[in-house]
């Protein structure tokens, strides 16, 4: 399924990066898949995924546990390799440390003793990867305003100075944020960066990444059990079950018969109040019984 | 047990200038290292490497005299820490194994000192150091060994400070955190191996471990916390040898008192301020 109807829908701006891959012209995907599987043993996560995201397109991933959804990430960030077919991110065969990709990862609990600063942890989103010292003072100011932008981008301003293990989940998920942004990423990839935290900071966060993709034409890959926070900004779904798996809008995707299709088994999908509602189907096929990663 | 009793003279002797740079050296290391350890949750493995590198010093003195003590110390320091970095990927399994390996290889280092027919001296200052015993030549290991610890850690220090606090987003970022994990345990191992010299087997972890969490109990900026590391160990060592000349007693009892008494005020700054 191809992703240019959203493409042309989606403002296309280009990222304004001084380190932004001239070479990547307007049309090549941000990520591109074919005939992609991935297998661990006899067990088959997901073959023949062939799939286009287009640059500035906001991609919700969703399945039961198991299915595979942070396999593809991990793929995507090329810690994990493809048992068979190809991808790219940005025109180039995914591999490590690509610089553009940002990464959210789900909040978890961190030591209250940790000595690092909120500041820190978005610093080490810009330079963590780099080997040797930073020296120039020119760089190091460069590197603090960045810093800094970032944390006022995210609203983390007023607490960038306090030990990360004592903020609220909600705190450290902005933080986070605000750590794959600094680096100024063609793709953000979002591992349930919304679980455990209250419906008041989900939206928080997913609106600062919608109103990242909105003003700078980053793609977004949106791994979650729950559509709900994110559903106003998803333009398709990627919805991955037991090895199928279906592409599309939310409309497409999110319906009775689609579902029903996918978990074999009779699903029902309800509409109330601008939210969707999975009833039937394995663990996970509800969607608001958000479980383990 | 506290005097300074003709201190100013025996601080003009080379062999007691001899450790006080040797404990300049260990301590700029301990602070430097002494963070990370703590934030990986090495403690432990700190004092498991201490404890083999004793087993290594045993098994050099009684195979090839003194003078072997250092490389005995050093080969078994390294050949730790790669064992604990490699188990160490695995959390759970970490703590117990390194208690199964420690006391095996503390077992053997008894045996080795049982077995060797020297100076008793010698077979305690392994387990408590004895400051007598650097010479020039062991000065000159302990620098070299020091520098090249320094200049792998000035090249790595912030992918390492990335995977040792933050590990999901440094794999993500493309950070080799397996290797790190095993990098990290060798360059303090190395440190660790110089220590036992000074300040024995037994109490490298209040040079390694001490000063990191008493500093981070005061700071939570990664470079206040080193700059402060650094000289809470380096008050700790040089203090302690200079304390101990007088009344002749070793000098790891001091060294200790003086660590243990700057984490407790520690402590008491971070419980003053509200963070206990």
């Amino acid at each position: 399924m191809s992703a240019t109807a959203e493409a042309d829908a989606a403002p296309m701006a280009v990222p304004a990066a001084p380190a932004a891959p001239a070479a990547v012209p307007m049309r090549t995907p941000a990520v591109r898949l074919r005939g992609a599987r991935l297998a661990y043993g006899p067990r088959v996560l997901w073959d023949g995924l062939d799939l286009d995201v287009a640059p500035g397109e906001f991609l919700a991933v969703l399945g039961p546990n198991g299915s595979g959804k942070t396999s593809l990430l991990q793929v995507l960030l090329g810690m994990r390799q493809l048992s068979a077919g190809t991808v790219q991110v940005a025109g180039r065969r995914a591999g490590r440390g690509f610089a553009r990709l940002g990464y959210v990862p789900q909040q978890r609990p961190m030591d209250p003793q940790l000595p690092l600063r909120g500041r820190d942890l978005v610093a080490l989103g810009l330079d963590g990867h780099r080997w040797g010292l930073a020296v120039r003072p020119a760089a190091r100011r460069e590197h603090r305003r960045l810093v800094d932008a970032a944390l006022a981008a995210v609203g983390a301003s007023g607490y960038a100075g306090a030990p990360v293990g004592r903020l609220s989940g909600g705190e450290q998920q902005r933080l986070r944020v605000a750590q794959a942004l600094v680096g100024d990423p063609s793709v953000l990839l979002c591992d349930e960066p919304l679980l455990s935290l209250d419906l008041a900071h989900q939206r928080t966060v997913a609106s600062l990444i919608d109103a990242r993709r909105r003003g700078h034409g980053t793609t977004v890959l949106f791994v979650t059990h729950e559509i709900n926070p994110i559903l106003p900004y998803v333009d398709r779904v990627l919805y991955l079950v037991d090895g199928r798996f279906r592409i599309g809008t939310p409309d497409e995707v999110m319906s009775s018969a689609t579902l029903s299709q996918l978990y074999r088994t009779e699903v029902d999908v309800l509409r109330i109040r601008g939210r969707i509602v999975v009833v039937g189907g394995q663990d996970g096929a509800d969607a608001h019984h958000p479980g383990g990663p | 047990m506290i005097t300074l009793d003709g201190t100013t003279e025996l601080l003009t002797l080379p062999f007691v200038q001899n450790a006080l740079l040797a404990g300049a050296v260990l301590g700029l290391l301990a602070g430097l290292l002494g963070p990370l350890a703590v934030g990986r949750g090495m403690s432990f493995a700190v004092h498991g490497t201490s404890e083999l590198t004793f087993t290594g010093a045993a098994a050099a003195l009684l195979l090839a005299g003194a003078g072997a003590v250092s490389y005995g110390a050093l080969g078994a320091a390294v050949a730790a820490a790669v064992l604990f970095g490699v188990l160490g990927l695995r959390e759970r399994e970490r703590d117990s194994a390194i208690g199964v390996v420690l006391s095996f290889g503390l077992g053997l280092g008894v045996l080795f000192l049982a077995l060797y027919p020297g100076r008793a001296a010698n077979k305690f200052g392994l387990l408590v150091g004895q400051i007598v015993g650097v010479d020039r030549s062991d000065l000159t290991v302990l620098a070299g060994c020091g520098l090249a610890v320094v200049l792998v850690l000035a090249v790595i220090h912030r992918p390492l400070l990335f995977a040792t606090f933050d590990p999901v987003a440094a794999a993500a970022r493309g950070v080799p955190v397996r290797v790190l994990a095993v990098v990290f345990p060798v360059l303090l191992g190395v440190a660790t191996a110089l220590g036992v010299q000074l300040v024995g087997a037994l109490l490298v972890i209040a040079l390694m471990i001490t000063p990191a969490a008493a500093a981070i109990r005061v700071s939570a900026n990664p470079l206040v916390v080193t700059v402060l590391a650094v000289i809470f160990a380096e008050v700790a060592i040089l203090g302690g040898i200079v304390l101990s000349l007088a009344p002749g007693l070793p000098a790891s009892p001091y060294v200790t008192s003086i660590a243990f008494l700057i984490y407790l005020g520690c402590r008491a700054v971070a419980a003053v301020r509200g963070h206990p």
